[in-house]
């Protein structure tokens, strides 16, 4: 072993000491100290109460998996209609002016109006147009909402991988003939998307916790569930339960995001 | 005999500043034309403008007496006859060399891949990049990567090629490999424009050298009599400076 690794191995081993003495204080002051607020008691009975849990738990799972179905629908509705945005804003030719200024205008409008607002507007008010059947489903317009701002985040994302393509790849992409259709789709679009792989995988994350603003139009998916349950037991503890379902999803998605952009991060150095 | 590719006029704006200022040239079949001239004075433009890659003001370009230069003109089918090699080489990151040579005759000449490949695999054979083919960009040495972008070039069977300072971006051991398949070219008939600094090539290679000032050619005439009685004093004073 070299100077340098036995001096770095010191290092590390000092760094994780002070980690986890750290750490241990840390959580010895919450276990000793928070008890001794005075409504402990109280929070600790009406949040984790670990009897309500168990028995809540497994249909607040059977509820989630209606967030899933609408995640799983309205991801890849996302991705569509955001690569289609992402290109019509780009659209180079002046006869594509008009797409040009739907692609900006949808972009503007969509990231301007906060989620729960466009759930509620498009929800609500088509719903409310009294269409027959199928047509007046809350879950299809909560849906449609949810796709419609997601598509124009991800548009911009889409974009940005666009431009971060170095117009000299255009340049020779040209020069041997390619339409400026070919070019788009088998030069700069495969380089443009893994580009924005991870900030993409950082909307999933997003979209995934947002599918619950649902529940405020009709679907029952858990964070209505763990309402329901609330109101019948009295109890706060299904809400504890359903943060606890998302955290088991959201945070591996996060870390792997995390990983995808450090290892990007490193392949462009 | 008329040229291959011949220039009348050619002036190409920047906002104001001519970039190309009523250029005029003829490139035979089969001649190698260098272009030299200190940095900024058009020779890139120049290249890009018959390419098509910028539109033009005033002039024409004639390929086989045809004027390729009519605003309108289907841009696409002039650029599939003219090959273009640049600077920094631009190989598609995304595919191996082999895929990057053919992307174009698959997309523009509607070859299919079992029709285009065996050519495609002689021309990586005939430059020494057999046992590079499926390599990415990524893992090919600068020298490696530009002949890729040659081969990429040459695999729609151009008529003319075009290279902008091909070498510039190169370590100086990697320069040889990639002249000597300009070479290789010319000894097989290619028509091919060159923008270059390397000088001893232009003398050595070169039928017809340009020096390019300010976006006119101020003296053209065969390597000899440039490099050795240049008569405008710009061109003596360049000649000075990159000989030095
Ligand atoms: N897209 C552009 N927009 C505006 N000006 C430009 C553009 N491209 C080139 N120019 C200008 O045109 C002039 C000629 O540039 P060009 O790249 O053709 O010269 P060059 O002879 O190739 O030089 P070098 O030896 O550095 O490659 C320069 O003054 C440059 O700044
Ligand atoms: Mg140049």
């Amino acid at each position: 072993m070299t100077r340098r690794q036995m001096y770095e191995r010191h290092q590390r081993r000092k760094s994780t000491l002070i980690a986890t003495v750290s750490t241990v204080v840390a959580m010895l002051c919450l276990y000793v100290f928070v008890p001794m607020t005075p409504g402990w008691d109280k929070v600790q009975k009406s949040f984790f109460n670990w009897e309500v849990l168990q028995k809540t738990l497994p249909k607040l799972l059977d509820a989630f998996v209606v967030n899933i179905m609408i995640f799983a629908w309205s991801a890849p509705a996302i991705a569509v209609l955001g690569l289609l945005i992402a290109l019509a804003r780009n659209a180079k030719s002046p006869a594509m002016f008009p797409l040009r200024v739907f692609g900006a205008t949808f972009t503007d409008v969509f990231r301007g109006v906060p989620v729960v607002l466009t759930v509620y507007l498009i929800g609500f008010g088509i719903p409310g147009l009294g269409l027959p059947r199928p047509w007046n489903s809350p879950y299809l317009w909560g849906s449609v909402a949810l796709i419609l701002t997601y598509a124009a985040y991800v548009a911009e994302i889409f974009r940005s991988g666009i431009d971060s393509v170095h117009h000299s790849q255009r340049a020779a992409a040209l020069s041997l003939g390619l339409s400026e259709g070919q070019v788009m789709r088998d030069v700069i679009l495969p380089q443009a998307i893994r580009n924005v792989v991870p900030s993409q995988m950082n909307m999933l994350i997003a979209l995934q916790k947002d599918v619950s603003l649902l529940s405020f139009i009709g679907p029952v998916e858990i964070f209505r569930q763990a309402g329901v349950f609330k109101s019948l037991l009295a109890n706060f503890t299904p809400y504890v339960g359903a943060a606890i379902i998302f955290l088991v999803i959201t945070i591996p998605a996060t870390r792997y995001a995390d990983y995808l952009m450090a290892r990007q991060m490193r392949e462009r150095r | 005999m008329t040229a291959k590719l011949s220039l009348r006029n050619v002036t190409k704006y920047f906002g104001d500043t001519a970039v190309c200022n009523g250029i005029d040239l003829d490139v035979h079949d089969g001649e190698l034309v260098c272009l030299i001239g200190a940095s900024g004075g058009g020779k890139s433009t120049l290249l890009r403008c018959i390419n098509l890659l910028e539109p033009i003001e005033d002039g024409e370009i004639l390929l086989d007496g045809q004027d390729i230069s009519t605003p309108g003109i289907d841009p696409q089918s002039v650029r599939a006859r003219i090959g273009m090699v640049f600077q920094s080489y631009n190989l598609f990151p995304h595919m191996t060399a082999l895929d990057n040579a053919m992307l174009a005759p698959k997309r523009v000449l509607g070859k299919s891949k079992q029709a285009i490949q065996p050519e495609v695999e002689h021309l990586f054979d005939a430059f020494g990049l057999a046992d590079r083919m499926h390599q990415y960009p990524d893992q090919l040495s600068g020298g490696q990567q530009q002949r890729v972008a040659i081969v990429r070039a040459l695999a729609m069977q151009p008529e003319v090629m075009l290279f902008d300072e091909i070498t510039s971006a190169l370590d100086p051991q990697l320069v040889g490999e990639v002249l000597d398949v300009l070479l290789t070219l010319k000894s097989r008939g290619m028509t091919m424009v060159l923008a270059t600094h390397e000088m001893g090539f232009a003398r050595q290679a070169a039928d017809k050298v340009c020096f390019l000032q300010g976006g006119k050619i101020l003296e053209e005439g065969p390597p000899k009599a440039i490099f050795e009685h240049p008569q405008e004093p710009a061109t003596r004073a360049f000649l000075a400076r990159a000989l030095k």
